[in-house]
Order: structure tokens, then sequence, then C-alpha cells
């Protein structure tokens, strides 16, 4: 069983973020985390993460918003990705930050006109009597 | 075991990885739109792989930059093996008969 490097990382103090599928419906959910892991992970049995100074990070475009949620706890099951944030490239940024309220405004605009072209899909699929494959007939793991 | 060792003969090279990650969102009764499946391929360099394939990738770039600008900012990154649908391999770095033979092997050596 080893330890992951990221544990060391963020000892310093360095971002992490963890790609999260599974908390949103429907959507990649992306949680940027920033602070310090307490718990490690061992080998593959990525075991809870316990995660504080946790940001929400939301993005829309070009845009983005930083939501701060403090003390996260995340099941390992549910960690699709772990990524070390480079502090250089982050200053740089070609994405531009707004406050919470607007892009939670976007987001929902975003997820509207999303929901709208979906149901104009399936209404087209149905009327040519073809329907949407259901979730649990696709293998999963 | 087979693919763990193949994996680690190439450490150091560039590969693209690409996830399964969408299909964990569509669980239950809900209807599946294809189309509109996330689908994140990383390219990157293979540092470490373990006996489970989890991934880690060092200075990565992600090949839709637009739809996913999250990973921006991300130079490396551990991907946990269980949501990994591909791996896009270098043609040249594997030796796709000895690869071949040595599953062979491997698949009779599990039956008994």
């Amino acid at each position: 069983a080893q330890d992951i490097t990221l544990r060391d990382t963020s000892d310093s103090g360095v971002s992490v973020f963890v790609l999260h599928p599974a908390f949103f419906y429907r959507d990649l959910y992306l949680l940027l985390f920033q602070g310090q892991f307490i718990s490690t992970f061992v080998g593959h049995l990525l075991a809870n993460l316990v995660l504080h100074q946790t940001v929400e990070r939301i993005h829309v475009g070009k845009k983005y918003g930083d939501i701060p949620r403090g003390i996260f706890v995340v099941r390992g099951e549910n960690v699709v990705l772990l990524g070390e944030i480079d502090l250089e490239k982050e200053s740089d940024t070609p994405l531009q930050q707004v406050s919470i309220e607007e892009i939670l405004e976007e987001q929902r605009v975003e997820q509207q006109t999303r929901l709208e072209a979906e149901k104009l899909k399936v209404q087209a699929l149905k009327d040519r009597g073809l329907s949407l494959p259901r979730a649990d007939t696709l293998d999963e793991y | 075991m087979l693919f763990y060792s193949f994996f680690k003969s190439l450490v150091g090279k560039d590969v693209v990885v690409e996830l399964k990650n969408d299909l964990s969102c569509h669980t239950g009764k809900r209807r599946v739109d294809m189309d509109s499946c996330c689908r994140i391929a990383i390219c990157g360099t293979l540092h470490s792989v373990d006996q489970y394939l989890n991934i880690k990738l060092t200075d990565i770039s992600v090949t839709d930059p637009e739809k996913y600008p999250h990973m921006l900012s991300v130079k490396n990154c551990f991907i946990r093996g269980s949501v990994v649908r591909y791996v896009q391999l270098p043609a040249d770095e594997v030796d796709t008969q000895l690869l071949q033979d040595a599953a062979r092997k491997e698949a009779l050596q599990q039956k008994q």
C-alpha cells in the first residue's frame, strides 16, 4: 500500500481539485478544493477525503465563480480525478471570475437551454419510433 | 498483473487517457443522451501506475479545452483506475505480438 505523493504536496497548501460526477445530477460537477488533505489515501482504496477550506468552483463558458464551502467529506468511490493545481498556471488563466450570483444565474440559463434542446431531441426520436437507451442497460464498471 | 507490468513499461511515454466519467452520472432509470455525454480525454506523460491501474499523469493537457476549462491550471493529476475507458498509446512503443502472447499465457494460467 503506497502513499500517493499528492499527500506530500498538499502539506505545502497546494490546491487540488476533484472531478466529482455523482454530486449534481447529470452534470460533470467540478469541485475545486483549496487547502489540505487531512486523510491519506492508500493505493486504490481511495479513502474518504476530508478537506478543509474547500471552494466550489462553477464553470460556465469562460466565466467561473467560487463558493466557499468549509469542510467537505468525500466518499472515495465517487472520486474520478484528482488534479494538482499549478499556481502559476492558475494566476494567468484566461477565465474570468464573476460573483456567485452571476455564475449561478449563468448556470441556470445554460441548464435550461440544455434541457430544452434535449426535450426536442427526445421528441424527434420518438417521432421516428426510436428511444434513448436506459442507463441501466449500459455497462457500468 | 499483466497490464500493471505493461503500463509500468510505458512510464515516461505520452499517453491519452479517455474517461468514462459520464456514465456514473446516469445511474438509475433516467434516459441517457449519448451525444451530450462528456468524454474527457486527457493527454499527458505517464508518471506511474499501481496494481489497480490507477494512473498518474504529468504535464497534462485536455484535448478539448473549451469544453472543459476546469483543467486549465492543472499540471499533474491522479486518475482512479475504475473511471478509465481507454488509454491511447504510442504505436511504436507497444509490441502487440508480445502483448498478445503474454495475454494468452495469462489467460491459460487463470483457467487452471
